[in-house]
């Protein structure tokens, strides 16, 4: 099977500091894989690669088997990989029908569109209530500002926002961070409901019973690096923290303890 | 899942305009109770005629607040634009409406390079722009060697000439006025390019990241500005007749007062055209009707500043109870 996304040998350096060192990537159709590691790990870095926040310096990026290279994160959204970013997902003035159009605003046909540049409102506000509707968030007016929503609230419209136009992958760094237990069960809701519609989706998170909970595979960074992919059921959530940690090290499919002082101390070996 | 509407009366007390409305229409009652010369025709279309300068500098003033950033030297340019305009026709013999265009071009250019300050090198826009107001200021003063001047050609003064409507003698430049305002209320609230400026000043990374073009953006909302400035300045020939080195050096900050009057965020992101427009209105109000009941002029003044520190005070108490 063709992986969705896949990056091979992704460098990326800040000066001294080496924040990708030959990072793989790897999302197979229609699965939701969750991406953990330390902070400094390269998370961030590495999504921002794959969603073209930044440039890498090195390596290969493939989009259904072909090459791509995003200069910015228009391109990777024009090639259908819709990110919801952590605390940078919406504009807080502007409503909700506004945010899930913004930068892609529907004019109304015919001159008035053409000449005057007249936005459709009310199409905007329909399409929206439609992507809501379809990821069962239920919100009150459509009309009203997004700051006037609450967390979980916003969530969602950065969610449904990201999934009513991505057509290949939907990225999501931290959805649950911010968010109660009910509003972080409500999201993870949605991206099973994401999953089941066959878009697979990318999910950063420190939060391991979440990621437990929802993931289909694990890719584990470390230093820069995929250390390993796991699936969730082979290894115990302290086996993954000791993996994440440099504990343990997975060759073969088969956990090797790397620091025997380290594995011992977190009750492993 | 049904889609609730607010109550009618809760979105009209939402509405950002609905407290500088107020405002405005307490004002109107309070000093026609004053004056029996206040509620007239001819006395709404001196106000009108009183304000439009700057609130015409209001204009850019709003697109640029609404960024997040803060213009210091509308003022400034404009006098210098009025300035290079009549120069050019008064002095060089130039044909007076290319000389207005070319007025109107250097306050666009004015306007670009502090776009590009604010957006290349990330300048703050208070210094960018205090900056320029410098620098504005002193070509003004060297380019018309501290000279007013005078006996400008008609089509510069036709702004200021009137026509009749129901018995109330109109200015040209009024009407003008009017109309910038509507056309700029509509490009805000009803363009693409509108939503992307309130998204800008609301985050400059969230409207990054969902694929707005923040630099062109910026520029462009400025080398806009600038354009407006330079009708600013137009209005103002042709309502003083005269090229002034020494005009608009105050009207930076009322400018920024009228904005913030009507309702306005300083902090970006939240406002609106129409809102400009009352806030300027209110100003003229307030000078006329205290004009009219022989207050003196410095406790025009002094009501002003109260007035500005009221409505910045409502702004983030409401800010507030949204978060």
């Amino acid at each position: 099977m063709t992986p969705v996304l896949q990056a091979r040998g992704l460098v990326k350096r800040y000066g001294h500091v080496t924040a990708l060192d030959g990072a793989d990537f790897d999302l197979m159709p229609g699965e939701v894989l969750a991406v953990i590691g330390d902070n400094g790990a390269g998370k961030s870095t590495l999504i921002k690669a794959l969603t073209g926040a930044l440039q890498p310096d090195e390596g290969e990026i493939q989009l259904d088997g072909s090459p791509v290279r995003f200069r910015g994160p228009l391109e990777a959204r024009r090639h259908g990989i819709e990110t919801v970013y952590q605390d940078l997902a919406v504009a807080a003035s502007l409503d909700i029908a506004t945010n899930m159009f913004l930068g892609r605003e529907v004019r109304k046909p015919g001159p008035l569109g053409k000449v005057f540049r007249l936005l459709d409102k009310k199409r905007m506000r329909e399409e929206s209530a439609r992507h809501m509707a379809d990821l069962k968030i239920g919100l009150g007016s459509l009309t009203q500002p997004v700051e006037s929503l609450s967390g979980g609230q916003r969530q969602g419209v950065a969610v449904a926002r990201a999934v009513a136009w991505a057509k290949h992958v939907v990225v999501m760094d931290e959805p649950t961070a911010a968010l109660g237990v009910k509003e972080s069960g409500q999201v993870l809701d949605m991206i099973r409901r994401v999953r089941d519609s066959g878009t697979p989706v990318v999910l950063i998170s420190h939060n391991m019973p979440h990621v437990f909970e929802i993931a289909d595979r694990i890719h584990i960074q470390r230093l820069g690096r995929r250390v390993a992919q796991i699936k969730p059921g082979d290894y115990s959530m302290a086996q993954v923290v000791a993996i994440m940690t440099g504990a343990l090290q997975v060759a073969d499919g088969k956990a090797v303890v790397a620091d025997q002082g380290a594995a011992e101390a977190i009750g492993l070996s | 899942m049904p889609v609730l509407d607010a109550t009618l009366p809760r979105r009209i007390l939402s509405t950002p305009t609905a407290g500088p409305l107020a405002a405005l229409v307490l004002a109107c009652v309070f000093f026609s109770l004053q004056s029996d010369q206040f509620l007239t025709g001819g006395n709404f279309s001196l106000i009108i005629q009183q304000v439009m300068v700057v609130g015409t500098l209001a204009i850019g003033q709003t697109l640029i607040i609404l960024t997040a950033g803060i213009d210091l030297s509308n003022g400034a340019i404009m006098a210098f634009g009025g300035i290079v305009m009549t120069k050019l026709a008064v002095d060089h013999g130039m044909p007076p409406l290319l000389a207005i265009a070319a007025g109107l071009a250097v306050c666009a250019g004015f306007g670009l390079i502090n776009g590009l300050l604010v957006m290349k090198i990330s300048l703050p826009p208070f210094i960018v722009t205090l900056g320029m107001l410098n620098v504005a200021f002193a070509l003004t003063h060297i380019y018309s060697q501290d000279q007013t001047v005078t006996d400008l050609p008609p089509a510069m003064t036709f702004l200021g000439q009137t026509f009749t409507v129901g018995g109330t003698n109109v200015t040209y430049g009024s009407l003008l006025t009017i109309l910038l305002f509507l056309l700029f209320a509509y490009l805000l609230g009803q363009t693409a390019w509108g939503r992307h400026v309130y998204a800008l000043g609301n985050s400059p990374e969230v409207a990054r990241l969902t694929g707005i073009r923040t630099g062109r953006l910026i520029v462009g909302v400025y080398t806009l500005a600038g354009l407006v400035y330079g009708i600013a300045a137009l209005l103002l020939v042709s309502r003083t007749g005269v090229g002034d080195p020494q005009a608009g050096q105050t009207d930076n900050l009322d400018s920024i007062t009228a904005v913030v009057l009507g309702g306005t965020s300083l902090f970006g992101g939240r406002g609106t055209m129409l809102g400009t427009l009352i806030g300027a209105l209110i100003v003229g109000v307030f000078r006329n009707g205290l004009q009219l009941m022989g207050v003196p002029s410095i406790y025009q003044t002094l009501i002003t500043g109260i007035l500005v520190i009221l409505a910045v005070t409502v702004d983030q108490l409401s800010r507030r109870r949204n978060r």
